[in-house]
C-alpha cells in the first residue's frame, strides 16, 4: 500500500548498546551487507552523532572519520548519513564529514527545540546535503506542538521530519495521534523512529505507516539506546506482510543480521528487562540504561527508584551527569531511611 | 562616606541589559548615568526610567553625545558590538562587551583579571565560559590538564533566539577559552537546551582529564577557593557535584541560582555574565581611585582576586 524507504541505524544508534565501541572494520562488514541487501540510507556514528565522542556521553573507540570511511569505502549504492545535534556537532565537523563523502544530515534536537536547529538546518542544505529535521523525545511533548516544530523545521529547509520516540513509551493510538497532527502541519514526507521498551516498535511502525509516515527507522538485531530500536530484519519482513513496498530484500536483510551478529559476538541483543520497561513506562530517555545500571551499582541505590526519580526529573539527552547527581541522592536518602 | 564612583553606561535595553541595570545600581564604586537602547517602547528603557534612571532611545549616539560616560556595557548584538567598539575607543570609553563579537581580550574575573586595567575593550566570553572556566583553571594551577569538557544546560526558557542562532558560535568561543583561560591542552564545550518545567537552573557539568601527579586534596581545596572567590560575585553559585576522580577524570558540576533581580532565578546563565561584567566594571574603576585600594579593606580584597 505504501512506498516506505527505510533508513538503518545500527551503526549509529546501535553503538549506544556498544558504548560506543564498534570498530572501522564492523562499520565497513555492516554496511556491506546492508547495502546488498538494498538499504537506500545508511546511518554512521557515535550514538550521539558527529562529534559525540566525549567524557559525558561516552568516548568512542574510532573516530568519526574512521568510521566514516569504513562506511563510505564499503557501499556501492546506499546513501551514508550522519545524526547532527547542535550544541554537540558543529558545522564545521559536518563540512568535514562531507567531505569524506556523507550525503545525508539528520540534524536532531529535542522534541520542543526545533529553532536551536535552523543554523545546522540551513548549512546543512547549502552544502548540498539531503536535510532531515530530527525530533527527539517526541513522546515527552503533544500531538500539536510536534506539528508546531515540524512547521519550523520545514521552514528552514528540512526536506522530511523524523519523530524519534525515544523512550519507548507510546503506544500505537499515541503515534498515530502525532503523525497525524503533524502530516496536517508540513508538506514534506514524515518518519518514524520507535524504540522497543514496551515490545511495540513494529506495531507503532505499521500505526506510523497507516497515517503517512514513509521513512521508517531500524536496526539490525534490534540494537539501540535502551531496549533497543525496531529490529530491522523483522520490520522489513513485517512491512512486505502488511502490504506496504520495501526496497530491501529479505534474504538480504537476514545475512547483514547474521554479518552484524557475527562481527558484534559475543555481545548479546538488547533484550526488554525489568528496567528497560521501567524506563518506557517511566518516560525516560533510552540512553541511559547503562548510566543508571552503572550508577546504582556503583552508589548502592535502586536502579528502579534511580529510574522514576529521573522520569519525575523529565531529564533529556545529554545529561548523564543528573543520572549520577540523582543516584547519590538517592543513595543518601535510602541510607537515612534506613538509619 | 561616598566612594568615588565611575560614570557608566549600559547599551541594549533587553533582557540583559535591564538585569544589568539592577546590578550596576547595587555596586558602590559605579554610577549609572544613562540606559541606552533603540527601542523607545521597550519595557527595559520603561524599567530603567521607573527606577530613576536617565534613558535615550538613540543607542550609541545617546552615550556618544555625552561627555561624562567613562565606561559601556554592550548588551545588544555582535554585530551592533562591532558597530560600537570601534565608536567607543575613539571616544576614550572602555567597553565591556557581554556579546560573541570578542573584539578585545576575553576576561573571567576569579581568573585573570588584573590590578591595572590597561584595554578599551574587553569581552565576557559566554555565561557557560564564566560559569566553567574557574573551576578548570582551579585544577589546572594544581596540575596540568590534557583535556577539558564542559555541558553546559540552560533551561529552554532562558534560551533567547540569540543564543538559539549562535549556538555553533558559542561551543567555538567556549572551547577556545577553555584552552587559553582555563588551561587545558584539548577542550569541547557542549550545549544542551532543556525544557523542563518548571524551568530548570543553569547547571553546568565538567569533565577535566589530569596530565600528571597530583594530590585530590590539593585539587578540591583548589575548587573550594575558587568557589568562595566566585561566589564573592556571584552568590547564587554552587556546587552540584562535589569534585571526585571517575577512573581518568575529575567530575564536577556547578548550579548558578540567578539573584532574580529582573530575570528569573533560573536564568542564572544570564545572571553569571552580568556579575562577571560588573565585577570587571568594579576593577576598572578601582584602578582608576588608588586612594581608595588603600583606604577600606574590602578593596584590598578584591585586588587579592588577582
Amino acid at each position: 500500500m505504501a512506498r516506505i524507504k527505510f533508513v538503518d541505524v545500527t551503526l549509529r544508534d546501535g553503538n549506544h548498546t556498544v558504548k560506543h565501541q564498534f570498530s572501522p572494520e564492523l562499520v565497513r562488514d555492516t554496511a556491506a551487507a546492508l547495502d546488498a541487501a538494498g538499504v537506500p540510507i545508511i546511518e554512521v556514528g557515535h550514538g550521539d552523532g558527529l562529534g559525540g565522542s566525549c567524557i559525558h556521553a561516552g568516548r568512542s573507540a574510532a573516530s568519526d572519520q574512521e568510521w566514516i570511511s569504513a562506511a563510505i569505502g564499503a557501499v556501492k549504492r546506499a546513501k551514508i548519513g550522519v545524526l547532527v545535534a547542535p550544541g554537540m556537532a558543529t558545522i564545521s565537523d559536518l563540512e568535514r564529514a562531507r567531505e569524506l563523502g556523507v550525503t545525508v544530515a539528520r540534524v536532531a534536537c529535542h522534541a520542543t527545540e526545533a529553532d536551536a536547529t535552523e543554523q545546522h538546518v540551513r548549512r546543512a542544505r547549502d552544502m548540498g546535503l539531503f536535510t532531515v529535521g530530527y525530533l527527539i523525545s517526541v513522546g515527552m511533548t503533544s500531538a500539536d506542538r510536534l506539528a508546531e516544530e515540524a512547521k519550523k523545521l520545514e521552514s528552514y529547509g528540512a526536506q522530511y521530519i523524523n519523530l524519534a520516540e525515544s523512550q519507548g513509551h507510546l503506544v500505537p493510538t499515541d503515534v498515530a495521534q502525532r503523525v497525524a497532527a503533524v502530516r496536517r502541519a508540513v508538506n514534506i514526507p514524515i518518519g518514524f523512529h520507535p524504540h522497543n521498551n514496551l515490545g511495540l516498535a513494529i506495531g507503532n511502525i505499521l500505526a506510523a505507516i497507516d497515517e503517512g509516515a514513509t521513512f521508517i527507522d531500524g536496526s539490525l538485531k534490534g540494537f539501540g539506546g535502551g531496549a533497543g530500536n525496531a529490529q530491522t530484519e523483522v520490520a522489513v519482513a513485517a512491512l512486505k506482510r502488511a502490504g506496504h513496498e520495501v526496497d530491501v530484500d529479505l534474504f538480504g536483510i537476514f545475512d547483514a543480521a547474521d554479518v552484524f551478529a557475527k562481527a558484534v559476538a559475543p555481545h548479546p541483543m538488547p533484550a526488554i528487562d525489568n528496567d528497560s520497561i521501567l524506563m518506557g513506562y517511566a518516560n525516560v530517555y533510552g540512553g541511559y540504561v547503562l548510566p543508571i545500571k552503572h550508577a546504582a551499582k556503583k552508589y548502592g541505590c535502586s536502579p528502579r527508584e534511580l529510574v522514576l526519580r529521573l522520569g519525575e526529573r523529565r531529564v533529556v539527552a545529554m545529561q548523564e551527569d543528573v543520572v549520577i547527581e540523582e543516584a547519590q541522592k538517592l543513595a543518601r536518602d535510602s541510607a537515612q531511611q534506613a538509619a | 562616606m561616598a566612594d568615588a564612583q565611575l560614570p557608566v553606561a549600559i547599551l541594549g535595553s533587553g533582557n540583559i541589559g535591564t538585569d544589568l541595570i539592577f546590578k550596576v545600581r547595587r555596586n558602590s564604586h559605579l554610577d549609572l548615568r544613562l540606559v541606552a537602547g533603540i527601542d523607545p517602547a521597550s519595557e527595559g528603557l520603561a524599567k530603567a526610567r521607573e527606577l530613576g534612571f536617565e534613558t535615550s532611545s538613540d543607542g550609541i549616539d545617546g552615550i556618544l553625545k555625552r561627555s561624562d560616560i567613562r565606561l559601556v556595557f554592550d548588551a545588544t548584538s555582535a554585530r551592533a558590538h562591532l558597530h560600537h567598539a570601534p565608536l567607543l575607543k575613539e571616544a576614550g570609553i572602555v567597553a565591556i562587551d557581554l556579546t560573541p563579537a570578542k573584539v578585545g581580550p576575553s576576561v573571567v574575573p576569579c581568573v585573570n583579571m588584573s590590578p591595572e586595567f590597561s584595554v578599551p575593550n574587553v569581552n565576557m566570553i559566554s555565561c557557560a565560559a564564566q560559569a566553567t572556566i574557574p573551576i578548570v583553571h582551579a585544577i589546572s594551577r594544581v596540575v596540568p590538564i590534557s583535556y577539558a569538557e564542559i555541558v553546559a544546560t540552560v533551561s529552554s526558557l532562558s534560551a533567547g533566539p540569540g543564543t538559539r542562532q549562535n549556538i555553533d558560535e558559542f561551543t567555538r568561543t567556549t572551547t577556545k577559552a577553555l584552552i587559553d583561560l582555563g588551561g587545558a591542552r584539548q577542550a569541547k564545550a557542549i550545549v544542551v537546551l532543556n525544557p523542563a518545567e518548571p524551568p530548570i537552573i543553569m547547571r553546568n557539568a565538567i569533565y577535566v582529564v589530569p596530565d600528571g601527579d597530583f594530590d585530590e586534596t590539593d585539587v578540591r581545596q583548589s575548587i573550594a577557593a575558587m568557589v568562595a572567590d566566585l561566589q564573592a560575585y556571584v552568590p547564587g553559585y554552587r556546587l552540584t557535584v562535589e569534585p571526585f576522580m571517575n577512573g581518568d577524570h575529575f567530575v564536577v558540576a556547578i548550579e548558578v541560582v540567578g539573584a532574580g533581580d529582573f530575570l528569573p532565578t533560573y536564568s542564572g546563565n544570564l545572571d553569571i555574565i552580568n556579575a562577571a561584567a560588573v565585577a570587571v566594571a568594579e576593577r576598572f574603576a578601582l584602578s582608576l581611585f588608588p586612594m581608595k585600594m588603600w583606604a577600606t579593606p574590602q578593596a584590598n580584597e578584591s585586588t587579592a582576586l588577582s
